[in-house]
């Protein structure tokens, strides 16, 4: 169940090697989480994710393997959740591919494959998801976004455009699924340092894997329905939205 | 592939009946929702066919009252909820023994408006008048008279109750155990339909009330055990947020009485016309959920002052009507609404005799991490009943309301049930939404002894709550809607996918 204070017992992380997923994992295990599935497509990771949150003092993880871009994988995600945790209280969907924004290496293939890493994958989950949780009578899911798809910018476009589809996804899956007991936060996190972003140069108002955990837990006490990390996103994002294209290329370049 | 289907009632353990819809059920807290098909029989004979049924189909099942629980004890999510509001009849009474036989959605509000100008009261009452006779019944209610009279099932002769086993009328002589795993059973082992209650005769709808005032929590303590056998109620309200100069904590306000007789009424002078007339109002009412939180610290600060001044120091023998001597929050309809959208909790436990100071540490962590609770409630409770479940023992119980989504709230509680639990207390199951699973099986040690019962009442596990199924009351987890949702989904492809080993 969830409890009074928003906190689960039991959850799925799909993108179970993300390392904002782990943090969030880690940060719930520390408050009532007790029944953890890891799913994502490389399984050494996933053992040693496991591994880790079970020496952290969860108290039962287990792992699935799931291409997030495969069609089959996903829509037998849920029955394997059920059967391995009972319940799903929560789904943390923390998948995405940051691929490249050269045009000298994208391909039909790429374009394809990184949209149904970043939008088309993910949405299929919660979908399936979203009807589990709608015959328990409840569940939440929480949906990393990105700052990157709030205005798409060349330095990512892919990677942002697969973001835009997402979280405008969320939050229409988040209006049909009033009344049902089943909620979505939405969390846009803004330049998070971790393998993902190794590398890259780093943006204003970068954070860390953990602070983004903290934001989901609070967002989770609080019901809130959509989270930016940091929180001085939302109002510089506020404004950047509004600004002209050729400005807002100058500015994010 | 799963679908998500046509609206929310797809998918529900069974087939919905006519009259039943699903619903998004909350408690009195508002902290959590979640949704189940509502039935709301006309009557026990209703009642008991959709226990069968469930239990024929598969499915879950629970009782629900006026919903006055604050956490999650009246809820079962994706299951069935008997919503028993519209079963509130007088069946019979017994003027002699004071016997009153009434179905158990009868509110305690209902019964008072009956039985006053008769003059008879209640037994016992909680803080709110709203609870039905089967709600009270579940949760072992107690009152401001726990100390000399004890909780409310200590009153109740027999009960009618609709099990999967079959129904019955249980008494406390015929069957023990099904009595008392049923009084403080939050629901769990059948739905009551019937309920025989022994009322207590009075004079007068008023009462006599004593008021005085402590300078911190340990004097409150003091005075509370020392003149507390005079009364047959007693509370003190404490500040958990004011701390003085000298740096005491927990000023209180204890309000302590009898029933008034109609001497007491010549006495002091109050003239009235029927003093048997009971006519409680609703002052005021929040009409809608604000959008934020009304309850803040200063708020709740300033509004403690004011309660602490407005008290006298000391008075003797006010005239009180009962309604504002036992339910004054009564008077301000759906004030629940005033915690906004996270909602809040009450947080109450009970510690034994002799760890008094358990009390004093938690108003001092209160105090020092600026939570802001309103008024708490301190109170001593005489011997508890024989229910395995029973959450009052001799010591001294504390309650206090607090938002939800404050930084720090949870750990803090956290902090406290652990106390709580190693002095040997515990926590009000029908009260909480947030205690730590791991500590319940220490705060009510004969849980098992409750398991087995239940198990002979329920054996294929129908009756169901949130409650229940997040704090492991009934053993493992039981998903109802979850089992049948794994078989449907079985046949998609790759579901054996599942690599890795379960600890």
């Amino acid at each position: 169940m969830i409890d009074g204070t928003g906190m689960p017992q039991s959850a799925v992380l799909l993108g179970g090697t993300s390392e904002i997923g782990l943090a969030i994992a880690e940060e719930l295990a520390s408050r009532r989480l007790e029944r953890l599935l890891l799913a994502g497509r490389n399984q050494r990771g996933l053992d040693e994710a496991r591994d880790r949150l079970l020496r952290a003092g969860i108290g039962n993880a287990v792992t699935a393997t799931c291409d997030v871009t495969r069609a089959s994988d996903v829509s037998a995600l849920p029955a394997v959740a059920l059967e391995a945790l009972g319940v799903v209280d929560l789904l943390v969907v923390a998948v995405g591919d940051l691929g490249t924004a050269d045009l000298t290496e994208l391909d039909t293939d790429r374009v394809f494959e990184m949209f149904a890493a970043n939008t088309g994958g993910p949405a299929a989950a919660m979908i399936g998801f979203a009807a589990t949780m709608v015959r328990q009578g409840y569940g939440r899911i929480v949906v990393l976004s990105s700052v990157a798809g709030l205005r798409v910018r060349r330095a990512n476009f892919v990677y942002g455009a697969g973001k835009a589809g997402l979280d405008g996804f969320s939050l229409g899956l988040a209006e049909a699924l009033e009344g049902t007991g089943v909620g979505v936060t939405l969390v846009r996190p803004g330049f998070v340092r971790t393998r993902m972003t190794a590398g890259l140069p780093e943006a204003p108002l970068s954070c860390e894997a953990s602070q983004v955990a903290q934001a989901v837990v609070r967002a989770l006490e609080q019901r809130s329905g959509v989270v930016y990390v940091p929180s001085a996103l939302q109002p510089a994002f506020g404004i950047l939205r509004l600004l002209p294209r050729s400005l807002f290329a100058k500015v994010t370049r | 592939m799963t679908g998500l289907g046509s609206g929310r009632a797809r998918g529900t353990a069974r087939a919905r009946q006519a009259g039943e819809e699903v619903r998004l059920l909350t408690g009195w807290g508002r902290a959590g929702w979640t949704a189940a098909t509502v039935a709301v029989p006309a009557d026990g004979a209703e009642a008991e066919k959709a226990v069968r049924r469930t239990a024929e189909t598969g499915g879950t099942i629970l009782p629900r009252g006026l919903g006055r629980s604050y956490g999650d004890a009246a809820q079962n999510a994706g299951g069935t909820v008997v919503d028993l509001t519209r079963c509130d009849r007088i069946v019979s009474f017994d003027a002699a023994g004071g016997l009153l036989r009434a179905e158990a959605g009868l509110s305690i509000g209902a019964l008072l408006r009956w039985s006053i100008p008769r003059g008879w009261f209640v037994p016992v009452t909680p803080g709110t008048r709203h609870v039905t006779l089967g709600g009270a019944l579940a949760a072992d209610v107690h009152g401001k008279n726990h100390h000399r009279d004890g909780s409310f099932a200590r009153f109740v002769r027999s009960f009618r109750i609709a099990a999967p086993a079959g129904t019955a009328e249980i008494t406390p002589e015929g069957d023990p155990d099904a009595f008392w795993a049923t009084a403080g059973g939050m629901g769990l082992t059948g739905v009551v339909i019937e309920v025989t209650l022994e009322l207590i005769p009075i004079e007068t709808a008023f009462m006599s009330v004593d008021t005085e005032r402590a300078p911190d929590i340990g004097t409150c303590m003091e005075m509370l055990a020392r003149g507390d056998g005079r009364y047959r109620y007693s509370v003190a309200w404490v500040d958990c947020l004011h701390r003085s100069r000298r740096g005491t904590l927990g000023r209180s306000v204890l309000t302590r009485a009898n029933h008034a007789g109609e001497d007491d009424l010549s006495q002091s002078g109050v003239k009235v016309a029927d003093p048997l007339a009971f006519s409680p109002r609703e002052v005021v009412r929040l009409p809608l959920a604000p959008p934020a939180r009304l309850v803040s610290r200063t708020g709740a600060a300033l509004f403690n002052e004011l309660w602490y001044r407005r008290a006298p120091r000391r008075r003797e023998g006010e005239i009180q009507p009962v309604g504002t001597y036992f339910h004054p929050l009564d008077a301000v309809g759906s004030w629940n609404l005033a915690y906004g959208p996270p909602g809040f909790t009450q947080y109450q436990f009970v510690v034994p005799n002799g760890s008094e100071d358990v009390v004093g540490r938690a108003v001092s962590l209160l105090a020092d991490r600026r939570m802001p609770s309103l008024l708490a409630v301190l109170k001593r409770f005489g011997p508890g009943d024989p229910s395995p479940l029973a959450f009052p023992a001799p010591g001294w119980t504390l309650a206090l309301d607090l938002p939800l989504g404050i930084e720090g709230l949870s750990r803090l509680l956290d902090e406290i049930d652990v106390m709580v639990a190693d002095a040997g207390g515990r926590v009000y199951l029908a009260k909480d939404s947030r205690l730590r699973p791991g500590l319940v099986e220490r705060m009510y040690p004969r849980l098992d002894e409750w398991r087995s019962v239940r198990r002979r009442m329920d054996p294929g596990g129908v009756l169901v709550s949130d409650l229940g199924r997040r704090l492991g009351l009934c053993g493992a987890p039981q998903p109802s809607a979850g089992r049948a949702a794994a078989a449907g989904a079985g046949a998609a492809a790759g579901a054996g996918a599942l690599a890795g080993s379960q600890r």
